[in-house]
């Protein structure tokens, strides 16, 4: 892909800048990326990232409550946020006009947002309802991600449920807000990145404007979440009043995507011959040949590949009829990976996989807002959102003998397997 | 929880010497660029639609053709279609149309509903001719195995039983058969029962049937050249002909407003409500300003819908209100999720801002905010080559083009706030509402018949 000439600077305060001009279409995406996820939320405060990530939606010092919605939408705009297990996001997108108000907003809430007792009742009510829409109220809520890592990890961190539970959020004070802003929220602990129709001198100028006179504060230093790969097969099962088919999920640890990141896309490789397209294998063998999963899907990521630090996973799920044993299922993904372990995939496999990756990120990339979300997640986690353009380079150089041994080291004496037993029923 | 030694309080964090800052004004908006287009009809009868967009070097695919069905059992045979049409030809079979896709980044994906059979697809621009061959290759040679379909039926029922226990879906079903009986419209998807009886033979006899060009329409939307574009869909889809034409879904019946229906779902934790009432259609002169009414009620987060049951009263994680364009007219619909316990309270505010709608009219401020969205949002949404060409599909369903598009924001800022207040009156009638809620009955039935105006089961 053409990628766009990049520019960035740190501003004296510590926040890193990133500008991408683009000027085929009149708009513009600004985003921050904060550098702290639910990862780093304390025990006994499970949710609170993503509690706090509604409450900078609540005002700040020149916003009233509702202001920031209204200033973003009556710009023609539209925004959002969202709470990731390493970084925390919020963006907005807009006709280019509005480029200055959206960095004027960004900057308000980063300089000094306003944390009420009752903006914070409010918003515990708000995320209680996302939790029964997207978890307590239907089949499969929380499926693999809220269910399959205290399966496979040990550690606090990397086990919890990042949704929390209720009584954590309910007992969240407007104190715990305020000390967790000050720790995390930092511009040096941040990355902005304005995409699309700029002019980089100007935005510049802009950019010092809003951001130069947040102060600076400690940045706290990033512990580590490392923890060692199972020993053993770990399993668990989780009964789901609203499921009508049981489903499993698979965890195995992938390699640190930072360090090792030539090996993290070979797995991402691995993902695509296993399960990406009718063609795929896990497909032919699990859907069509042995007929035993109604659908099946592996993957890098508990959301999306290259979207946290390590330790990161690699799942495998499936939902299949009542008639079908678990076991049958993983004794197929076993042979699949046996056979992948020994002959590799074909060169046809790889030129495809390559072929698919490629497109899927110009259409992904091709929308202004995923594309500066990328660029700023990459910056984060990376250091270097130039990772974006050289992805399908890097994802082409994987070999047929790289994947073989990726999926060599899949085994089932160091993986997670989480059933879920349906007690749905008809409704 | 864990603080930092030393940190500000919540009261410090909020505020600077210099204290609040104005809002910076809004820039000269610059205008996008009109795209190279060609909208044509070929000779079999397909409308194509064109449009050079060159920001990445792949090509967006829509394809509908229209696809209803009186007989009871067509839902049943049309979603088998959809799922097995792309598992054969005389020239391929289903890993081959995969992976011959996949070589040039390609995807195909064929959805149906009561309306229409949709397919949609991309692929690297280098590798158009490979999406269209294997597109036209399926329209006009699809066999439909017998062991294909054999295999995708099992699925199917399997995918049924999970699509229904989802609490969206048993919602939207009781809506529709609350809302229109048992017209084709609300058959969205079939029964299981429906679904084990469809032979392969069926499925052959209904693609011969009804998937035609005379009717359908293409967009296609990326880095190409549009006329050239054109003459290869002609020339790749030459020997789909027919004489007769797709069928289109009759006009609907317009929708009574009356008391809404209480669905019991045992157990749940939440519940859905789902509104609705008569709206009009992209072409009615009233619906620019329909269109900001429904904005300013619930159509966006800034209104006030959503300022109440969310931001005030945190009943709900969204809501919205929308319009359905559907054959001949159009509805709106309101969502709204909710905790049991916060149910009838979630309904009583939201009847009070249909109401407020009719005789408290939108201020000028909230008139031209909901306009900014509104034109914004066209911009916004259109700037991908994925987002124009579904926009541009939507639009050739309604019988619209890009015309459409280039003057809907001049329609827009023409509105007045006056024009505005008439909609608002006309459409937040009350009595012209109706609708359904989904929720346990055993708690949500004592204080609904309180607030009346709700059928228990």
């Amino acid at each position: 892909m053409a990628a766009p000439q990049l520019h960035r600077f740190t501003l004296p305060n510590g926040l890193r800048v990133l500008l991408a001009p683009d000027r085929s279409a009149p708009v513009i995406a600004v985003s921050v990326h904060y550098d702290v996820g639910f990862r780093s939320e304390p025990e006994g405060r499970t949710g609170f990232a993503h509690l706090f990530e509604h409450l900078m939606f609540q005002g700040s010092e020149s916003l009233e409550k509702l202001a920031h919605f209204r200033h973003v939408q009556g710009s023609g705009g539209s925004f959002n946020g969202s709470t990731h297990p390493d970084y925390t996001d919020y963006f907005e997108v807009l006709p280019s006009a509005a480029l200055e108000r959206a960095l004027f907003l960004e900057a308000d809430r980063m300089r000094a947002p306003r944390i009420t007792e009752e903006n914070l009742r409010n918003q515990v009510d708000v995320v209680k309802e996302e939790i029964r829409l997207n978890v307590l109220n239907r089949p499969y809520g929380g499926f693999p991600w809220i269910l399959l890592p205290p399966v496979l990890y040990r550690t606090f961190a990397n086990a919890h449920n990042g949704y929390g539970d209720f009584t954590d959020l309910e007992q969240a004070t407007v104190e715990d807000c305020a000390a967790f802003f000050d720790t995390y929220y930092a511009p040096g602990n941040a990355v902005l990145t304005v995409a699309g129709d700029l002019d980089v001198a100007a935005t510049t100028e802009l950019v010092h404007r809003h951001f130069g006179d947040v102060p600076a504060r400690e940045v706290p230093t990033r512990p580590s979440f490392a923890e060692p790969p199972p020993v053993g097969e770990r399993r668990a099962e989780h009964v789901d009043p609203h499921a009508p088919l049981p489903a499993l999920a698979v965890g195995y640890r992938l390699p640190d995507p930072v360090t090792e990141l030539d090996a993290y896309l070979t797995h991402v490789v691995l993902a695509a011959v296993l399960s990406d397209g009718d063609s795929a294998r896990l497909q032919q063998r699990l859907v069509h040949r042995d007929a035993l999963v109604t659908e099946v899907s592996a993957g890098c990521g508990l959301f999306s590949p290259l979207d946290a630090r390590d330790p990161d996973t690699f799942t495998v799920t499936a939902i299949f009829p009542p008639a079908v044993a678990p076991d049958r299922v993983l004794t197929a993904l076993d042979e699949e990976l046996e056979r992948l372990a020994g002959d590799g995939p074909d060169a046809d496999e790889l030129a495809r996989v390559t072929a698919r990756w490629v497109a899927g990120l110009h259409r992904e990339h091709d929308r202004l807002v995923s594309r500066t979300l990328a660029f700023g997640a990459m910056e984060l986690l990376h250091g270097r959102a130039e990772l974006i353009g050289e992805l399908p380079r890097r994802i082409a150089a994987v070999t047929a003998a790289d994947v073989a041994a990726a999926a060599k080291a899949m085994r089932p004496d160091s993986r997670a397997v989480l059933t879920v037993v349906p007690q749905g029923g008809t409704e | 929880m864990t603080a930092p030694a030393t940190h500000r309080s919540a009261e410090e964090i909020g505020r600077t010497t210099q204290g609040p800052r104005p809002l910076p004004p809004l820039g000269e908006q610059r205008a996008a660029s009109e795209p190279l287009t060609v909208d044509t009809v070929l000779p079999n009868g397909l409308r194509v639609l064109a449009v050079h967009r060159p920001a990445v070097p792949m090509v967006e695919l829509r394809l509908r053709i229209p696809f209803a069905g009186e007989e009871s059992t067509h839902s049943a045979r049309a979603e088998l279609l959809s799922t097995t049409m792309l598992t054969g030809t005389q020239r391929r079979d289903r890993v081959r149309v995969d992976t011959d896709l996949a070589r040039v980044g390609g995807e195909l994906d064929a959805v149906v509903d009561p309306e229409r059979l949709s397919i949609g697809g991309s692929a690297l621009v280098d590798g158009m001719d490979v999406l269209f061959d294997v597109l036209a290759d399926v329209l006009t040679g699809a066999t439909y195995p017998d062991d294909e379909v054999r295999r995708e039926r099992e699925r199917l029922v399997e995918r049924i039983t999970v699509a229904r226990s989802q609490p969206r879906v048993i919602a939207r079903e009781a809506l529709q058969r609350h809302r229109y009986g048992d017209h084709p419209f609300t058959r969205e998807m079939p029964s299981a029962e429906d679904v084990a009886r469809v032979t392969a033979e069926d499925v052959r006899e209904l693609h011969a049937r009804a998937v035609l060009p005379r009717g359908s329409a293409m967009v296609l939307v990326g880095d190409i050249d549009p006329q050239r574009a054109v003459d290869a869909v002609a020339a790749a889809f030459h020997g789909w002909n027919s004489d007769r034409s797709a069928v289109e879904l009759p006009p609907l019946p317009e929708v009574p407003g009356g008391d809404l229906l209480l669905v019991h779902r045992p157990g749940a934790v939440q519940s859905q409500i789902r509104l609705s009432a008569p709206f009009v259609s992209r072409t009615d002169p009233a619906y620019p300003a329909l269109q900001l009414a429904n904005l300013v009620f619930g159509g966006y987060f800034s209104s006030r819908l959503v300022e109440n049951i969310r931001e005030d009263k945190g009943y709900t994680y969204s809501a919205h209100s929308y319009p359905e364009f559907t054959p001949g007219g159009a509805t709106v619909l309101v969502d709204a999720d909710t905790a049991s316990e916060a149910t009838a309270p979630a309904l009583l505010e939201t009847r009070y801002e249909i109401a407020r709608m009719a005789v408290v009219p939108p201020s000028e401020s909230e008139v031209d905010s909901a306009r900014r969205y509104a034109v914004g949002g066209l911009l916004t949404s259109t700037a991908s080559q994925a987002g124009l060409a579904s926009m541009l599909m939507s639009l050739a369903g309604m019988g619209l083009g890009p015309e459409w598009l280039r003057e809907h924001p001049g329609r827009l800022q023409r509105v007045t706030v006056d024009e505005v207040a008439e909609a608002a009156l006309r459409l937040f009638t009350p009595s012209r509402w109706t609708g359904v809620l989904v929720g346990d009955a055993d708690r949500l039935s004592a204080p609904l018949t309180a607030l009346g105006g709700v059928r228990l089961p």
